[in-house]
């Protein structure tokens, strides 16, 4: 039980941290371009295969560092070609923009890499347990993954805080009008602030891939429970991000290792119950109900605290 | 009666213009029983009963998105638990032998969207904009992967069939026949554009329109947008269910397809590319997107790319549709300055073909080298063979591609310059607003 908790709370962190890389980088594009990128996801996604690709010709730490950097430039492009043309139209068309962009990422790398999964594996200098915890292997890569996240947390954490850029994104979250009329709020930040933003989804991309799958369908798998983390967290605030993160790792990695069900807890009272159509509720375990735990969480946050935990602008 | 309300209240229709009103939809009523004397083919009718099918469900989507401006990346939720409903209704009837006709199941249908938007819209309809989408996608997302969990109920991955001709009959009609589903999709089709297009004259639909525009606004003078929103998004849920039902009778089975992501993003793309702006909009989309995915999926394998360009192309190019962009030409005809355009229209027509052809090209090659390397190099692309190893084609494509796009752009801006033209004068005309 106790391995159990451990091993779960190590895995769940991980989840919410490469969760918080990809909230944050949405999170702060959203703040300062008031533009909710669909395409986020599939960023994290082109970030995957760009470092497959990379590291079958270069090995994995140069992937690290240019994967990133390309999915950064093309965010970057999608920003300056794309995105600013729409701008003028309003917020909807910007969203279905993006929405129409996933959707186009997500033909093309099926077309160029196919839609099955592909063999992109953990570098051999971290491919070994790093501790051994009741009789159970932690991978090094996981641990790799972890100190990853935190130091771009961190760094992430000091530029927004105590960096001039980090002083125009911060006013952009709570009063993006007047950081416009103080003359900042010109093209070129915004094209840096999404080509960052891609680039941050990018570098979880490439460190997800070798631990979890990389195929074609990963974009679509997690880009509903990264909108879930944002509204979850409060619309535009990185604190709120981080928490619902973290919430979201969690719950949904222990989630996956519980296996009790209503019939398990309550069977011995009604028997019979098991028979009727109401028999799929009474069977199914917590186990199967994990990949549905964002969204009932996002319910109940609806329901509860409609602004998000620590959102302030009701919009 | 005070003078300033004789002034608001729009003049009432005339005998001519009620008579031109009701007229058209008697013709369009006539237009669906002959359609299929015309063109009496097993694969155009299915077409036709899909159009019909796609049409009610992009106008009840546009009920959200054009009316009341709110992006749902979630309606196939409706959709599919209205078609799962009718499915296990015509199974229950066929059962028990209840006196329920075929022809109002997918009333029964329409009843669980409204059910289920009741229960899911109360929440989602709190907040809008951005937040709306996201919301409507988390809970798309619940209701899809929980039919996977559900299996008793949603059948797993192999979903539920009927029998739709096992259902209580009424006046001999069996509905087994292709020909027969045809008109009681064309019949709710157009009971639900009538119910659906006098919706937007009432004063909810325009309630729904001040919310789009202005909810502070409808907030003050003591309206509360989130009833509006709420009352919009049941109705929308309705129509929607009524589709999902004919669609599930249509196929005579309902599986998890029907409530997935694809299947909210293809109403999105048929509303959007039809056109928010007006009513016909959605049902322009509807036949086009229905058509093209017929028909871009027999010519190249990968239609969906050029599907998912043709979507972000009218969202940069042509905000309002293709409604948007023929209803531009509207006041320039009625001024008669059309003719000042359409040599623009035409000397641009070559060079933007060239750009696109050379664009086509260069993605099929591109497609053969990704997916088939190695393969026979003799391909066809839109009916079209080539060989895709050939560097002649290459050449070709890019020659095409950017000799077309560096003329197609100068001939743009002609017709640019030649527009405001056209549009000054019909203003001067006192043609356009």
């Amino acid at each position: 039980m106790l391995e159990l908790i451990v091993i779960s709370t190590l895995n769940g962190i991980l989840f919410g941290m490469l969760l918080f890389l990809m909230a944050s980088g949405l999170t702060v594009i959203f703040s300062m371009l008031g533009v909710l990128n669909f395409a986020h996801a599939s960023f994290y996604m082109l970030g995957a295969f760009f470092g497959f690709q990379i590291s079958k010709w270069f090995g994995f730490w140069p992937a690290l560092i240019i994967a990133p950097l390309l999915a950064g430039a093309l965010g970057a492009m999608v920003e300056r070609y794309g995105l600013r043309q729409v701008h003028k139209y309003g917020h909807v068309p910007e969203l279905l923009f993006t929405f129409g962009l996933a959707f186009a990422i997500e033909e093309i790398v099926s077309i160029v890499w196919g839609k099955s999964p592909v063999d992109f594996r953990v570098p051999a200098l971290l491919d070994f347990p790093a501790f051994t915890l009741f009789s159970t292997n932690y991978p090094a890569f996981k641990i790799f993954m972890l100190v990853i996240s935190i130091v771009i947390f961190a760094g992430l954490l000091i530029t927004l805080k105590k960096t001039r850029i980090g002083l125009i994104v911060q006013a952009a979250l709570t009063h993006p009008h007047m950081v416009g009329h103080l003359g900042h709020n010109v093209g070129r930040i915004f094209m840096l602030v999404f080509g960052v933003g891609t680039a941050l989804a990018a570098v979880a991309g490439v460190i997800a891939g070798p631990a979890l799958v990389t195929q074609s369908n990963m974009a679509g798998l997690l880009g509903p429970i990264l909108f879930v983390v944002v509204v979850v967290g409060g619309l535009g605030s990185l604190p709120g991000a981080f928490i619902a993160s973290l919430l979201i790792g969690l719950v949904q990695t222990f989630a996956v290792s519980m296996n009790g069900s209503l019939a398990g807890l309550f069977g011995p009272l009604s028997p019979d119950l098991a028979a009727t159509w109401l028999s799929d509720i009474w069977n199914v375990t917590i186990a199967q109900i994990a990949p549905i735990m964002p969204y009932v969480l996002l319910v109940l946050i609806l329901m509860f605290r409609p602004m998000g935990l620590l959102g302030t602008r009701e919009t | 009666m005070s003078d300033t309300t004789m002034n608001i209240a729009p003049p009432a229709p005339t005998a001519a213009d009620r008579l031109k009103f009701y007229g058209m939809w008697v013709i369009v009523a006539a237009a669906l029983i002959i359609l299929p004397k015309i063109f009496s083919s097993g694969g155009s009718l299915t077409t036709f009963s899909l159009i019909g099918i796609s049409i009610i469900f992009s106008l009840s989507y546009n009920i959200l998105l054009g009316q009341t401006g709110m992006l749902s990346f979630g309606h196939a939720v409706y959709y599919g638990l209205g078609g799962f409903l009718a499915i296990h209704a015509i199974n229950i009837i066929a059962k028990n032998k209840f006196a329920i006709p075929l022809p109002l199941v997918p009333l029964i249908g329409g009843f669980a969207g409204l059910g289920f938007a009741l229960i899911f819209g109360w929440v989602s309809t709190k907040r809008s904009g951005t937040a709306f989408a996201m919301i409507s996608l988390g809970l798309a997302e619940l209701v899809a992967s929980s039919a996977l969990i559900l299996r008793t109920f949603f059948g797993g991955e192999a979903g539920v069939s009927a029998n739709r001709t096992k259902a209580f009959r009424l006046f001999d009609w069996s509905f087994g026949p292709q020909i027969q589903i045809y008109y009681l999709v064309a019949a709710w089709t157009l009971i639900a554009v009538i119910a659906m297009y006098a919706l937007t004259r009432t004063p909810l639909g325009r309630m729904c329109n001040a919310v789009r525009d202005n909810p502070e606004r409808v907030q003050f003078v003591g309206y509360d947008p989130h009833v509006v929103r709420f009352i919009a998004f049941c109705f929308s849920g309705f129509f929607a269910g009524i589709a999902g039902a004919l669609a599930a009778i249509n196929f005579e089975i309902a599986n998890s397809a029907y409530l997935g992501a694809v299947q909210s993003g293809t109403v999105l793309f048929a509303t959007y590319i039809g056109g928010v702006g007006f009513f016909i909009g959605p049902i322009v989309g509807a036949i086009f997107v229905t058509l093209l995915s017929l028909g871009l999926s027999d010519l190249t394998q990968v239609w969906q790319l050029y599907f998912g360009l043709i979507f972000i192309a009218v969202v940069m190019f042509a905000p309002g549709g293709l409604t948007g962009l023929m209803m531009m030409h509207w006041p320039l005809i009625k001024a008669g300055t059309i003719a000042r355009v359409l040599p623009a229209y035409l000397i641009s027509f070559i060079p933007t073909l060239a750009m696109l052809v050379g664009f086509i090209l260069a993605v099929e090659v591109i497609v053969f080298h990704m997916v088939h390397a190695g393969g026979d190099s003799h391909i066809k692309a839109f009916g079209i063979p080539f060989d895709a190893e050939n560097r002649g084609v290459w050449a070709i494509a890019a020659v095409l591609l950017f000799v077309g796009a560096f003329a197609a752009r100068k001939t743009w801006k002609m017709i640019a310059a030649r527009w405001d033209d056209a549009l000054t004068e019909a203003r001067a005309k006192g043609a356009a607003a």
